[in-house]
């Protein structure tokens, strides 16, 4: 525990990506098999299951700091995190634990059985014991997760680093089920196995947004115009009778999409494919809020499943035959994906043959005709348009001059600051969470419509959390209403009717683009400007 | 019904029998200062009454002005009003104010603290009815650890620095937290260089108390001389091309705020030491206990909050709005250097 509090020490006290690796390999090198395992486990988001609930930790928090719960809450609104509250409320201890990190994870998996005088004389007893930065790890893995910017991938460097593992293999080592009670690191790591190979993926070929006029690019018959669609890009590897499937985060999501296995039967070996996971409600794309409720499962149950299933939708083949083909041409590399999807389609007759979807390729003749296509893009639930180069090979990362990304411009509107919330994290003791409102019909009331939290440069939240500290209206708990008078320009990229909102409609992604200074709050838009932008279609 | 004793009304906290203000914050004909910090003693008053020891450095910051200087507990009457400063243990020269007039005795703090740093007079008790206190920390999460300790950390901090050849540089404001790190820096482990707006000041307090030598960074400085040494500067000097050039370096900040971990990462520095010159929140309650007031007046920092726990303990508690600036953060210092922290 003692290495452990101090790895989450240093990881905290960086933002310095280099210096997190060094952090964690160092880790990796020192600490005990059983503990590695352990992190490895937290760290992919693998904690066993919330012995306690928040609800009693906060009372006996107070209880033990001898002060009132709502002068407990008052604080973790004020500090903004709560393990990080408990820490520093409770009576100050310097001792250091001996005990090592797996012990006490697999003491909470024993804890969560006992009743509440147990678990709160183990939990207290611990806090009397703990000095404080081991006390706040201890509450930490209690409560939830780290937030301390480190990243399964993250992770995967450093452990490969520490044992000179190929990055891939181990992150195909760590996909699927495993259970850090029961696993050694010896089987989890350190073991070769032949399969580890095949699930190596390519890096992705990435596009930059265009800023210049698209004509500009040449003559239009030179690119091949796509939908650039809205979910989660993908490679989807089928080698000797397995499916792998990589995000683009370069993690294995494979156990997420039980939707592709099929895939195995209907896909030759030695294929890969580059696409979009797309959510597929009610047999037609759907937004990527819906695809929201299937990102962060780890398991997914039958009615998700059946409410909100997946496709993919293809751009592109990688390997074929066995054969990296990545340095063909895009038209070439088009024609045997065209191939695929023709065996595909005639041997596939079930209800399933939707799962697997070809990119259209819209032809056009003009600069002008994209334009124009481009300006639909929202009616169909796409963010734009791809402009690929008919002779462009596949490159890796992002690069400039053969892929395009032609997105639709975001919705914009101006609205009033209204209410706002201290941020979390790096922003606590700030007020950078803001919800803002729109005129109702009558122009006499402000109806709220979206929160945003990003847009402003640093010296701008700065500005605006000080002009709410003199401006508060009323406090309630951590939320604060303050005098309408700010006027902000808030982008967003989808909107949609909603009968959760209060206001009758979603945005999608809203976020500040800027702060208009210039406009009174009598001059910001109504409710009625915002329906007419919904899409009439939809 | 009878006015009270001090009200707060538009330029600061006035006593009407004296005709007199205490730390006002628009300019008035007399005004008592409690310390030097910008929020509390501000430019434009016609005349001003602080303690001696006060007087060269509220001259530094505001040039020439009228002012007249006391001793701690020397009494001295305005209008048949009787005043007194007591040690605030806030910055060198900080005073609390007491205020008498029939039997009736307010006590205002300004800024304090109550644990002993070395260069500012110790923090006094002083027994009043009303207690008017800042409470910039008045939150249980804000627990002070003894100095001693403090400073073991930020001198070992240093020494680690060094041997990996970095410079270190270390935030504080320019009165008050600079001149008490400057105190307790183990100078055996190298030299002790500063910024301009910390040297003036230094220099201006160094007749008072025995400080270690400094260094001032000048253009000529080279920035291979800075390795291994440390370097006070002000928060504002932050992310500044000043600081960029002394790579390799690392910066460390000392403030109350650094209880915080968010507070730390928010500002990319890569180490905080928690050193407050307020009292945090056992060193408020002690305080206002030993003052034996029932009535108490929050005028700065998590008023709200803090008078609501005073009532439940039994205190006439209440918060009243001032200008003080109880609530600078990491997020305010950039245009309030000479602030507190």
């Amino acid at each position: 525990m003692k290495l452990f509090a101090e790895l989450i020490k240093t990881l905290d006290s960086t933002n310095k990506t280099n210096l997190k690796v060094e952090a964690l390999a160092s880790y990796f090198k020192k600490a005990e098999n059983v503990d590695k395992v352990w992190t490895i486990a937290i760290l992919s988001h693998r904690r066993p299951p919330r012995p306690i609930n928040t609800t009693v930790l906060r009372s006996w928090a107070a209880e033990l700091a001898n002060i009132p719960l709502w002068l407990f809450e008052e604080s973790y609104h004020i500090v903004g995190d709560l393990a990080e509250t408990i820490a520093l409320v409770v009576p100050a201890s310097n001792e250091s634990t001996q005990k090592p990190l797996s012990q006490f994870l697999k003491e909470f998996i024993t804890l969560k059985k006992k009743d509440d005088q147990e678990k709160k004389s183990y939990v207290l007893e611990n806090w009397s014991k703990l000095n404080y930065y081991e006390r706040f790890v201890f509450t930490k893995l209690i409560t939830g997760g780290f937030r301390i910017g480190v990243s399964q991938k993250l992770m995967t460097r450093a452990l490969s680093k520490a044992t000179e593992i190929d990055e891939d293999i181990l992150a195909y080592k760590l996909m699927g089920n495993w259970d850090p009670d029961t696993i050694t690191f010896e089987d989890l790591i350190l073991r070769e196995r032949p399969e580890d190979f095949l699930s190596k993926p390519y890096p992705f070929y990435l596009a930059y947004a265009i800023e210049e006029e698209v004509s500009g690019l040449g003559n239009v018959k030179e690119w091949s115009i796509e939908y650039k669609w809205d979910g989660i890009r993908a490679q989807v590897i089928i080698r000797n009778k397995e499916l792998f499937v990589w995000s683009r985060g370069e993690e294995l999501v494979t156990d997420k999409y039980p939707e592709f296995r099929q895939f195995v039967e209907e896909i030759p070996n030695g294929t890969v494919l580059d696409g979009e996971i797309l959510p597929f409600p009610e047999g037609a794309i759907g937004t990527f809020n819906d695809l929201q409720t299937r990102i962060g499962r780890k398991t997914i149950s039958k009615t998700l499943l059946a409410k909100t299933p997946v496709i993919l939708k293809v751009y592109d083949i990688l390997e074929w035959e066995e054969k990296d083909i990545r340095t063909s041409t895009y038209l070439e590399r088009r024609k045997i994906l065209e191939k695929l999807f023709l065996q595909y389609n005639n041997h596939n007759t079930g209800s399933n043959k939707n799962t697997l979807q070809l990119s259209e390729r819209i032809s056009l003749e003009t600069w002008k005709d994209v334009a124009e296509e481009r300006a639909k893009s929202r009616e169909i639930c796409s963010e734009g348009l791809m402009l690929k180069r008919n002779d462009a090979i596949y490159k890796v990362g992002r690069k400039k001059g053969d892929w395009w990304k032609w997105k639709v411009d975001p919705l914009t509107i101006d609205a009033v600051l209204t209410y706002a919330m201290r941020g979390h994290g790096r922003r606590s003791n700030l007020f950078t969470d803001y919800t803002f409102a729109l005129w109702n019909r009558e122009n006499t009331e402000l109806v709220t419509f979206a929160k945003a939290y990003s847009g402003l440069t640093d010296a701008e939240f700065k500005q605006v959390d000080s002009w709410i500290k003199k401006n508060t209206l009323e406090r309630f708990g951590p939320v604060r209403s303050v005098t309408p008078e700010l006027v902000f320009e808030i982008a967003f990229e989808g909107i949609a009717f909603s009968k959760r909102h209060k206001s009758g409609i979603a945005t999608r992604f809203p976020r500040i683009l800027r702060w208009r200074q210039d406009k009174k709050i009598e001059e910001a838009n109504t409710l009625e400007d915002l329906k007419a932008m919904i899409p009439s279609s939809k | 019904m009878l006015t009270p004793l001090l009200v707060f009304n538009e330029n600061g906290i006035y006593c009407e029998a004296a005709d007199v203000y205490i730390d006002p914050w628009r300019p008035v004909n007399k005004a008592i200062i409690s310390h030097s910090h910008a929020d509390h003693s501000r430019w434009g008053h016609k005349q001003y009454i602080t303690h001696h020891t006060n007087i060269p450095i509220i001259k530094h910051r505001l040039g020439e002005i009228n002012v007249s200087g006391k001793s701690y507990d020397e009494t001295f009457t305005i209008n048949n009003v009787k005043f007194s400063l007591h040690p605030a243990g806030h910055i060198i020269g900080s005073s609390q104010i007491r205020v008498e007039h029939k039997g009736e005795v307010w006590v205002f703090t300004g800024d304090y603290k109550i644990e002993d740093d070395g260069i500012s007079q110790v923090f006094e008790p002083v027994k009043c009815h009303t207690f008017i206190t800042e409470c910039t920390f008045g939150l249980p999460p804000f627990k002070w650890e003894p100095q001693e300790l403090v400073f073991n950390n930020i001198n070992t901090w240093w020494d680690t620095n060094k041997s990996e050849g970095k410079t270190s540089v270390l935030f504080g404001y320019s009165l008050g937290k600079a001149q008490r790190l400057l105190k307790h820096l183990d100078s055996s482990i190298g030299k002790i260089y500063t910024h301009g707006a910390i040297e003036n000041m230094t220099e201006v307090i160094r007749p008072m108390i025995d400080l270690p030598d400094t260094t001032l960074i000048t253009k000529e400085t080279k920035k291979t001389d800075l390795l291994g040494h440390i370097v006070l500067a002000p928060p504002s000097a932050h992310g500044s091309t000043w600081i960029r050039k002394m790579v390799p370096y690392v910066t460390a900040s000392a403030s109350g705020w650094m209880t915080f971990r968010g507070a730390r990462r928010r500002r990319a520095i890569d180490k905080g030491f928690v050193l407050s010159d307020h009292c945090d929140w056992q060193g408020l309650l002690t305080a206002i206990k030993a003052t034996e007031a029932h009535k108490i007046i929050c005028t700065h920092g998590y008023t709200d909050i803090f008078s609501r726990y005073l009532r439940e303990q039994g205190y006439d508690a209440r918060t009243e709005k001032t200008q003080y600036e109880g609530e600078l953060t990491d997020s305010e210092v950039d245009k309030a250097d000479g602030g507190k922290s």
